[in-house]
């Protein structure tokens, strides 16, 4: 086994990964030695294809189906140079006041964070997009949201170059979006931070060694070679910054047998989504252009954000409820289709946690709250508003039964659309924003790491993703991880000499 | 892989999308590929369950309608799928959504039934369109 020595070693570059590599630049500048691992490889420009199936399988965990541990809901995280941030959509929110109150992390300040984010929004050239590159699918929600009385706002977006080839959610093919493999990895690499690719680090022992495995590229697969040869390293350092996303670092800290709180693994959640879909009379741009630019927020008054989406035929087919010719009408009218996504609001609770199997992978244990179910029967009726307010002649809605519902029973949307339609395992429910597992807390008692991302009582070993999240943050996360992560790589910096002597 | 359960998975093909009656063999093996690749990619015993919640689909029918699933006329198959969707245990419904997410998956992710739903999702985006593409 091949031994190597760093200052510094952070596991993942995504929104937090990426975020810490490129605070740590000072570091490097002054010798120290620095190092990402990503698990996930690092990919051409020209491989970024768009083509559905490929690309989930070349991104995604599981191509995309990693299912919670009832198989009711998909949760969907990527890897590669970027991690997650090489598959979003560039939404680019800043965290509620409301939430991080809630969150009570001692420590921890709203306006502290909407600092940190507002530096981000600037160096990823978050801006919203002008109405001439808007495409139909996005205005008719606008339109159709205004008249059923919603206050709709637009998506800040982080993009630069966008050529509205709608296919985010598969990596930008025109590499126009600022997730961190375009903007803090390369600055990080620039400066003096080294990145391995295809490491996955298997465990961290208790002397700061950490076992890596280093994966060949497979035959015919897309992603450039790892920067090491292929085979297992030990890698000794002073500092662990854990990065892997709230599916990464728990499982990896799980497997590492460290003295960790109890808490770890523990307050697991996410915003559980479902798309809807609705028809008009004539075609409307909706595969073209960028794909989410308006948003309906009803989490603090009702539970659900609306969302503009447009996604590719398979995950369209599969969102859509039920089989056969009713199902084939619908997919057979995709170019005069408009989609809203609903995502719900559910706060953290016990017993939703992340667990490993026994090849430490991760297994998530979830159960659908009370209020999360609420949250999408409300979201289901408010969308089949927008829809039908926008001039829709018919809507797929997963919580009625039958789920098609004709203009002329638009009035009736309160009884047609309801909780006892809801059946888990038939509707097509998944979730992209995942959250917790190491929540940020006054101590070992009640929490994984203090408000700095420090594990209680490992000093040297910090955590900087959604993972850190105490409870839902009832938005798009990246630019929260992204707040969070500054932070840790503050402390980082400033306990250095402390942790290394 | 999927040789032994073929006819059980093209019957749950029409039923799921009538449209691939109409598909020919070098289709139908893409799709078959498709889904076995997707399969193959799971755990072990995730693949035995998913041949053995094929093989239950087939002969479950004869309990009710006398007949194995690929005898039934499409109307009996589809309604015996409504009631795998529908049942009230939860691990009957996963594999019925399990079954249909995979043939969905093999359907749909060909660039041919992209572009007969009219799925015209280019990467140079505006620029195609506007050129017609």
């Amino acid at each position: 086994m091949t031994s190597r020595s760093y200052d510094v070693v952070i596991v993942g570059s995504g929104a937090g990964g990426g975020t810490v590599a490129q605070g740590l630049v000072p570091l490097a500048q002054a010798g120290r030695r620095v190092l990402v691992l990503e698990q996930g490889p690092r990919f051409a420009d020209d491989e970024f294809t768009g083509r559905e199936l490929e690309m989930a399988g070349a991104l995604y965990h599981d191509g995309g189906g990693f299912l919670s541990a009832d198989g009711t809901m998909t949760l969907a995280f990527a890897h590669g140079y970027g991690g997650s941030t090489i598959v979003y959509t560039g939404t680019s929110l800043t965290a509620p006041e409301r939430v991080i109150a809630r969150w009570a992390v001692p420590g921890l300040d709203h306006a502290d964070l909407l600092r940190r984010s507002q530096r981000y929004l600037g160096e990823n050239n978050v801006h919203r997009l002008p109405a001439e590159e808007l495409n139909d699918n996005n205005r008719l929600f606008e339109t159709g949201a205004r008249a059923a009385g919603y206050a709709v706002e637009q998506f800040p977006v982080n993009v630069r170059g966008c050529r509205g080839s709608s296919l985010c959610n598969l990596g930008c093919p025109n590499q126009a979006k600022m997730g961190t493999n375009r903007a803090q990895l390369p600055t990080a690499e620039r400066g003096g931070v080294e990145v391995v690719t295809r490491a996955e680090v298997v465990r961290i022992a208790a002397d700061r060694t950490l076992t890596v495995r280093v994966r060949e590229r497979p035959a015919g697969a897309k992603g450039l070679p790892s920067e090491w040869q292929p085979g297992d390293y030990q890698v000794e350092t002073k500092i662990v910054v854990c990065a892997g996303g709230a599916l990464g670092t728990p499982p990896l800290l799980l497997r590492s047998a460290l003295p960790i709180a109890r808490a770890l693994g523990q307050g697991f959640t996410c915003h559980p989504a479902l798309i809807l879909v609705g028809e008009h009379a004539t075609p409307i741009t909706n595969d073209v252009g960028h794909p989410k630019s308006f948003f309906v927020d009803r989490a603090a008054e009702e539970g659900f954000v609306l969302e503009t989406c447009m996604y590719f035929p398979f995950t369209t087919a599969k969102a859509l409820t039920g089989f056969g010719a009713g199902h084939s009408a619908i997919m057979g009218a995709f170019p005069r289709l408009q989609q809203i996504l609903v995502l719900s609001v559910d706060h953290a609770r016990d017993g939703n946690r992340i667990e490993i199997d026994r090849a430490g992978q991760p297994v998530v244990q979830y159960r659908y709250s009370a209020e999360a179910v609420a949250g999408l029967v409300r979201g289901n009726r408010a969308a089949a508003r927008i829809f039908f307010g926008a001039g829709a002649v018919r809507v797929h809605a997963p919580f009625a039964d039958p789920p098609l519902i004709d203009a002329r029973d638009a009035g009736r949307l309160d009884a047609l659309i309801d909780e006892r339609h809801w059946k888990p395992g038939k509707q097509a429910i998944s979730s992209a924003h995942l959250m917790g597992g190491c929540r940020m807390g006054a101590s070992a008692a009640d929490s994984v790491t203090d408000a700095w991302g420090r594990v209680h009582g490992i000093p040297w070993l910090f955590v900087a993703d959604a993972s850190l999240f105490p409870d839902a943050l009832e938005i798009n996360p990246y630019v929260t991880i992204m707040a969070l992560a500054d932070r840790v790589a503050e402390g980082v910096r400033r306990d250095f000499a402390g942790l290394v002597d | 892989m999927l040789a032994s359960v073929r006819s059980i998975v093209r019957a749950i093909g029409i039923t799921v999308v009538p449209e691939a009656t109409r598909l020919d063999d070098a289709e139908w093996s893409a799709i078959e590929e498709t889904v076995a690749a997707a399969l193959a990619s799971r755990p072990a015993a995730l693949q035995r369950q998913f041949l053995l919640f094929l093989r239950l689909v087939e002969w479950l029918p004869a309990l009710r309608y006398g007949r194995r699933f690929t005898r039934l006329d499409p109307p009996r198959r589809a309604q015996f799928l409504t009631g795998l969707q529908d049942a009230p245990l939860l691990l009957v419904r996963r594999g019925m959504w399990g079954l249909r997410t995979l043939f969905l998956m093999g359907y749909y992710g060909r660039p041919a039934a992209a572009r007969e739903i009219g799925y015209r999702a280019d990467p140079r985006g505006w620029d195609a369109r506007r050129a017609g593409a």
